[in-house]
């Protein structure tokens, strides 16, 4: 089977895992949290973030921009167009920038450079709202992820700067601030926790942070939306009671340093697909 | 001899992982603050830390016993009891601050009625099993622990400024940081102290 034709199939598999899904969270609410499990299980055989993939590559291929440039020389880490396994590295150091950067980071830094985007444009608004159409941040990091899925979660401590970098988000991490005084690590730094019925994973144990480093970014069904790991920073600092990380802020890519230093050796698993 | 060390900070340098010193503690602050911008209501001043979310920040919510009974004297000093001496409001009105999670976020509109989002930690009533575990259970609680005075004392003050018992704990101040009102609590209190509450069948 070709490429294209598989994925036909498994769009029309999607069509008939929404309907299904649909029924089965009206189950879910009042069931137990083995329901929940295998609702998830059952998510995971349809996942729309298929069709982003497909997108996200047409973006990648496209010339695009004032100048008419595609984004096949953006060097993401391995080399000049090398996307395969190129995800599952990052975030790590650029010499051209003289810094650490995320995978968002650096596909803005290319399509500024490479394509001639507006920065200011590009990250005034990286996430779609409720119901708009996915960004183009959004569909070809879903591309880029999805070439690194069995990849070997393996973000680099070699330079000063992406040493730093973990440091720094360490004490993120453990920073607690705000009306709630609470930290990443109040949710995330203990084992078996929930919030409601939601697990949250335990960033100081290898496993938990590995699973959930590599099922970012995801589809969350709840949203009907593709969201990025800077989307998913972006939303704990939010119920955090936090001010807002700034979009591929340094203290963002900080944070997505340090959780994914903990998560090597993992295997990237993205996108995934959430509740 | 000499040459070669030269030559091989030299190479060192060129990787950049010559002689690495962790960032200090007031530079990665001085980042981290960078990082953040004004959203609605949560505005950067949120991240201007008190001594209290500093003291427990860096020592790993353990705080050393001196410490500790000093966080705790402190906490406890800021609670406000009931000037007229009304521990209990309505368990029914208290169900419903349990169980609803919004106030103070960026997406909350100014002037949002906060919620305790109780239910989001600790189990509370049998009927809700969307409980969260990050806190003890709740359930039965002044069944279990008596209806006097004294736990009701307690419980306000545990409410008000968690601190106050459990230098360091997760959970939040509700009185004293100002996310419920004084007659909120009377009804959270209710929930957990009303023989007649869902939380003591």
């Amino acid at each position: 089977m070709t490429s294209k034709c598989k994925r036909r199939g498994r769009r029309r598999a999607l069509i008939a895992a929404a309907l299904a899904g649909a029924a089965v969270a009206a189950a879910a609410q009042d069931s137990t949290l083995q329901e929940i499990e295998r609702y998830r299980q059952m998510l995971q055989e349809g996942n729309p973030a298929e069709l982003l993939v497909v997108r996200g590559e047409e973006l990648w291929t496209a010339r695009r921009g004032p100048k008419n440039a595609s984004l096949e020389q953006c060097d993401i880490g391995l080399g000049p167009g090398v996307v395969k396994g190129a995800y599952a590295q990052l975030p790590r150091y650029f010499a051209d920038v003289d810094q650490v950067m995320d995978f968002e980071a650096r596909l803005v830094h290319c399509m500024v450079t490479l394509q001639g985007f507006d920065r200011a444009a590009l990250v005034k608004s990286p996430f779609s709202g409720a119901g708009q159409r996915q960004t183009d941040i959004e569909s070809i990091t879903t591309y880029v992820v999805d070439q690194s899925r069995g990849a070997t979660i393996a973000v680099p401590q070699n330079h000063r700067k992406e040493k730093a970098a973990f440091d720094r988000g360490k004490q993120l991490f453990y920073m607690r601030a705000g009306p709630y005084d609470f930290a990443c690590s109040t949710c995330h730094g203990v084992d078996g926790q929930r919030i409601r019925l939601q697990d949250l994973p335990n960033f100081e144990k290898v496993e938990p942070a590995q699973r959930a480093f590599a099922t970012w970014p995801a589809y969350r069904v709840s949203q009907g939306a593709l969201r990025t790991m800077q989307w998913r920073i972006n939303d704990c600092f939010r119920q955090a009671r936090w001010p807002e990380p700034i979009f591929i802020s340094q203290g963002t890519i900080d944070l997505i340093t340090f959780l994914g230093v903990k998560a090597n050796g993992g295997k990237m698993d993205s996108p995934a697909i959430k509740r | 001899m000499t040459k070669t060390i030269v030559f091989l900070a030299a190479a060192a340098t060129v990787a950049g992982c010559a002689t690495y010193t962790a960032p200090s503690k007031e530079e990665t602050l001085a980042v981290i603050k960078s990082s953040f911008q004004d959203r609605g209501i949560a505005k950067v001043d949120r991240l201007n830390q008190t001594d209290l979310q500093r003291i427990c920040s860096e020592t790993g919510n353990n705080p050393p016993p001196d410490v500790r009974e000093r966080l705790e004297k402190q906490a406890l000093a800021t609670v406000k009891y009931p000037a007229d001496g009304r521990w209990l409001g309505d368990f029914a009105l208290g169900e419903r601050i349990a169980q609803t999670g919004v106030g103070l976020q960026w997406s909350d509109a100014p002037g949002t009625v906060a919620g305790g989002n109780c239910y989001a930690c600790h189990q509370l009533s049998k009927a809700e099993i969307s409980y969260g575990n990050i806190g003890p259970s709740l359930y039965n609680y002044g069944k279990l622990r008596g209806y006097g005075d004294d736990i009701k004392r307690y419980t306000w003050g545990k409410i008000w400024n968690a601190h106050a018992y459990s230098a360091c704990s997760s959970m939040p101040r509700f009185g004293d940081a100002g996310i419920l009102t004084e007659e909120q609590i009377r009804n959270v209190m209710a929930l957990l102290l009303d023989p007649k509450s869902p939380v003591n069948q």
